[in-house]
Parts: structure tokens; sequence; C-alpha cells
């Protein structure tokens, strides 16, 4: 049995989404793991930083799409040219990781076959009677949906935190295979043309430290605090829903099921009460940490500690101790 | 410009979710319904659209008789015509789904005022499928693009613009197509009180699809055993600093 994955990169190597949904990927192949690139084949040479990982996490062929058959992120002529290779490589399983990308290729995949497409699942395994029985994950992670996937080729997306990236017990000798992918008309209707440079500075959703500011924060001005420790931190400030419907900070520093969901190692909340929406982009976070002056705030049960008290005063403080400390080293 | 917007009717769940006993469905009997979230932007962007360009914005569901609350929200804001697609209070799986809606856009083609622009939300707030609105695009021939952020259209062509792990895609294509658009691409608007008084008064399009399944079968709904936890208390106010920095210091977040 064949699964095949679909792999972003991150720069030179694999991103970390696409890490974890090989490492779900090689527990549901328990044969032969395959990637799917749209990449020049030479950033899978030996000894480069993707090629170590894929053969790391058990891919033993890689099936790349090189910029000179198809340049650019077109979803539909991706998943075009994934649909050739679900044959051409006898898989019975596609898979991709949850993300914008995957999540799109995966629909269009499923579109071109007209087979069902299952989102974010958690966990997945073959009935043996050709279906499939999979765990997939609604309202952004906060419920768990059973189901049955009846598909002569199953299509899934893994949840960004089904699992942790794990590289395989022992690393597969990696076949590279340059594929060219037969495109239909329009396929390339819809491609991406322009993409700006990537914006300075750390990003909400791999940040390793988050100061998270609510309706506590009590309006626009408020954040001078928060963004300065974050600062302090090497963090980057994320706001909950009610701050961006507000209008008082842009709607790309919201966490939450319509937001970034983020994994840091420390999320800091302050102020924020902790609507379910919210919790759902911010539960993977290693440490919870919660500044709000009611003590009752249904954040405090998803939080490790919790300091009681108005982040007016609590913030400033914070930041002026830290610097105390840094001053004093 | 001829925009229909498809919504989604969705419980609204705040402090926690609760599964019905026979673990189908959310219960929602003591939280309500509303509009899914990115769809509530969707409709604010057809209608800034057709407020820029000219033209009509229509609203269309596929839910139960009671959805007609949600297209009449919509109504409300600014969309002039509504469309619904009662359903028995069965589940929709995506694919049926999908394909009533290109039905419908196909009904209205037939009937000489086809869309020139479809727009969903980039996934529902409850099933998250993240697949409706490309299927329906492969049904109809149209070009399709997910999870958009900025819209322009001029002379027949679109811009459309999204986030991509903290860069800027723009696709520019031509029209008919579809999109779905993320939360953020705009602040929707408040109903006017004409606006309301005008939805009370409308008459909704209604059909009666036949359900079908698809081939995503659900068993049962439930919910992740998390560990219950309940914060240690570092302090109160400004005292609990010294605890807060100690804290900060072992989990090695500290400059």
């Amino acid at each position: 049995m064949t699964v095949l994955c679909l792999v972003e990169q991150d720069g030179t190597g694999v991103s970390d989404a696409s890490l974890r949904a090989l490492t779900f990927a090689r527990a549901l192949a328990g044969g032969r793991l395959a990637a799917v690139l749209f990449a020049d084949a030479d950033v899978l040479a030996s000894g480069t930083p993707a090629g170590q990982e894929l053969a790391g996490y058990g891919v033993s062929d890689a099936y790349v799409i090189e910029p000179g058959q198809l340049a650019g992120y077109a979803p539909l002529a991706w998943a075009r040219a994934v649909a050739g290779l679900i044959e051409g490589a006898g898989a019975t399983a596609v898979l991709a990781a949850g993300t914008d990308r995957g999540s799109e290729v995966m629909a269009h995949l499923g579109a071109l076959s007209g087979a069902p497409m299952a989102a974010n699942c958690v966990a997945a395994a073959p009935s043996g009677d050709g279906t499939w029985q999979i765990t997939r994950q609604r309202w952004a992670g906060l419920l768990l949906e059973d189901a049955v996937l009846e598909a002569p080729a199953a299509l899934l997306t893994v949840a960004t935190d089904a699992v942790a990236a794990t590289p395989a017990a022992t690393p597969a000798s990696l076949a590279v295979h340059p594929y060219q992918p037969e495109l239909a008309d329009g396929d390339l209707a819809v491609r991406a043309t322009e993409s700006a440079e990537r914006s300075s500075g750390v990003s909400l959703a791999t940040a390793r430290v988050v100061v998270g500011g609510g309706r506590g924060v009590g309006g626009p001005d408020g954040f001078a605090p928060l963004e300065e420790l974050a600062g302090l931190l090497g963090g980057v400030v994320g706001v909950s829903r009610v701050v961006t419907s507000e209008g008082w900070r842009p709607h790309k520093q919201q966490v939450g099921q319509t937001g970034t969901k983020i994994t840091p190692e420390l999320y800091l909340a302050c102020g924020i009460s902790g609507a379910i929406q919210h919790i759902a982009g911010c539960a993977s976070a290693k440490h919870i940490v919660a500044v709000n002056s009611d003590a009752g705030a249904p954040i405090l049960s998803h939080a490790e500690y919790a300091v009681i008290g108005d982040l007016h005063q609590v913030i400033p403080a914070l930041v002026a101790a830290i610097k105390e400390r840094n001053a004093s080293a | 410009m001829e925009v229909l917007v498809c919504v989604k009717r969705v419980p609204m769940v705040g402090g926690k979710i609760v599964v019905t006993g026979d673990g189908q469905d959310v219960d929602a009997r003591m939280s309500g319904f509303a509009m899914s979230p990115h769809e509530e932007c969707a409709v604010e962007e057809a209608i800034q659209i057709t407020e820029r360009l000219g033209g009509n914005v229509s609203v269309l569901t596929l839910g139960p008789p009671a959805a007609a609350e949600q297209l009449r929200d919509a109504l409300a804001l600014g969309a002039g015509r509504a469309v619904l697609l009662e359903t028995d209070g069965r589940e929709w799986g995506p694919i049926a789904t999908a394909g009533e809606i290109a039905a419908e856009v196909r009904r209205r083609a037939e009937a000489g005022q086809g869309y020139d622009l479809l727009l969903l939300g980039n996934e529902a707030a409850d099933t998250g499928d993240y697949q409706v609105g490309v299927r329906v695009a492969h049904t109809l021939g149209w070009p399709c693009v997910t999870g958009i952020k900025g819209i322009e259209i001029d002379g027949g062509g679109v811009r459309a613009r999204r986030e991509y792990r903290g860069n800027e895609e723009l696709f520019e294509f031509g029209l008919p197509a579809v999109m779905t658009v993320k939360e953020g691409i705009n602040l929707p608007r408040y109903p006017s009180l004409p606006g309301r008084l005008r939805a009370k008064r409308a008459v909704i399009e209604e059909h009666r699809p036949q359900w079908r399944p698809d081939g995503l079968r659900k068993e049962a709904l439930r919910v992740p055993e998390t560990e219950r936890k309940q914060a240690a208390v570092l302090g109160t106010g400004t005292d609990a600093v010294p605890a807060l920095v100690a804290l900060l210091d072992e989990l090695g977040v500290l400059p």
C-alpha cells in the first residue's frame, strides 16, 4: 500500500506542518510512503535539508514537479498533477497538511475525481473492506467527528495539531522522480502571480512567545505595554476576536477559530475571557498563563497559571521588572 | 454585477460545546444560531462590490426552514434576494451541497439572470469541510480561489489577494468566478432599521432538494477529552510580578 503526501517547503527545508503530515502518513502507510513536491529537484539532492528530512521521515519516493513543468502556485494545476500521480504511484491514500494550500489542493483533488475529501483528520485507518475509519476535527478542533470514508483512494487533510513531527525509527533511502503532469486547459487560469517579500519580524503562527490581548485591553490605545512585553520576550502580540471585530487591531493578529492557530512555548493571555473560539486557536500552546481581573473567567480553566489583577497595572510592572533584571544581568 | 453569497446557519457556541444525546448534532437549544463568521464577511463584501459597481446581491442557504432567519439577516444588511434550499434537518455533505448550489446557479442562468460572482466562506464554522466552493466551481467550470482577504474587480477581471506564510499572494482571473473569503477581508456593517423592516417583509424563494449521502458518513460527534485544568494563581495585582518573572525564567522565555 502506498500513501502519497503533498509536501510544502519552508525555505530550503520541509514545512513543519508537512513534517507532521508525513508523520501521520507514515503510521497510515505501513508500506511505501511517497511525497509529492512542487520544487526544483535539486532541493532534494542527497545531503540537502529537504532531502535529509524526507528520508529521515521515512519517505522512499519523492515525485517532483519542477518549475519548468509548472511554475508558481496554481491550485487546480497542482491538484491535476497529484491526480495523475495517484494512478502512477498506485496510491491508496493521498494526504496533505490542513494548511491553506493543503486544504485547497485537496479540495480540488476531491472535485476533480468526484470523491469525498475528509478535512482535518486526527486519526485514520483502513477498515479492510475498502472503507476508512477516520476521526476528524470540527469547530477547529473543539469537536471530533468519527466517520466512515468510502472512496477508491482516501483523500485526507491532516489537522496541523494532530500529531507531533517525529522522524522514522530508521531513515528511508530516498529516490527522486521528476514528474511531468498532464495539465488540462484552464488549469492555470488561477495562479499566484506575485508574492510580496516576507514581512519582517516573527509570525504569529510560529512565534515562541505570544502576548495576547482581549476586551480587557480596553481600546486601540491599550496595546503599547503588550507590544513592549512581546518585544522584550522576542514574541508577538495576538488578540481575541472582539479586538479585531471592534477594529482595535488588524485581523491578522487574531488568535482563534477564524484567525490563526498558535503553538508557542508561552501564551500570556491578558484581559481575555476565553471564549471557546479563542481556545481553538491557543489550545496548542505549551504553557498558558492568564492575567485577568476576573478570577472566574473561563480562560482560567485552560491556563496553567494565572495572575488575578488589572493588566494595565500588571503588564507595565512586569515590563519594568524584566528590564531591571536585564540591566543588572 | 450579479453576486450570489452562500451562507450557513450554525450554532452559536460560547463557553463550551455540548453534543446532543444521540451524538449527531451540537446541542444549540441554549445558544441559538448565527451565520458562520467568514460568511458574514462574504455578505459584506458582496454588498460593497455592488455598491461600487452596481448590480444585485442574492443570498442562498441550504438548511432547515429556520435557516430563513440567516437569510433575513443578510437581507437586512442589503442583499436583495434570498433563496432557501430547504432540508428536512439532516446534515448535508459538501458534495451534495455543492451540487445544489451549482443547480441554483444554472437555474438562474437559464432564466437569463446569471450570476457573475459567487462568494462563500473559506470554511463553515461547524463542519469545517473546506471544499464546497471549490466543488461548485468545478461543476460550473469557473475559476476558483479560496481564503481571500482582498478583492478588486474591474473590466471583467478580478484581482484577489490572500496571505501565505506571511507573504501576500495575488491571483488574477476573469469572471464568472467563485471565491471563498476569510474574516478580516472587511468589517461587516450592522443592519439598519429600514433594512430590518425590509428583510422582515421580503419573500424568500424556496426549493426542496432531495437529501443524498456523500462518501463520508458521520457516525458520531464527541467533545475531545482534554485535561480540564484550573490555573494555579501566582498572586494578585502587581504583587504577583516577582512570581511571574520567576515563572517566565523557569519556562526559558526571558532574554
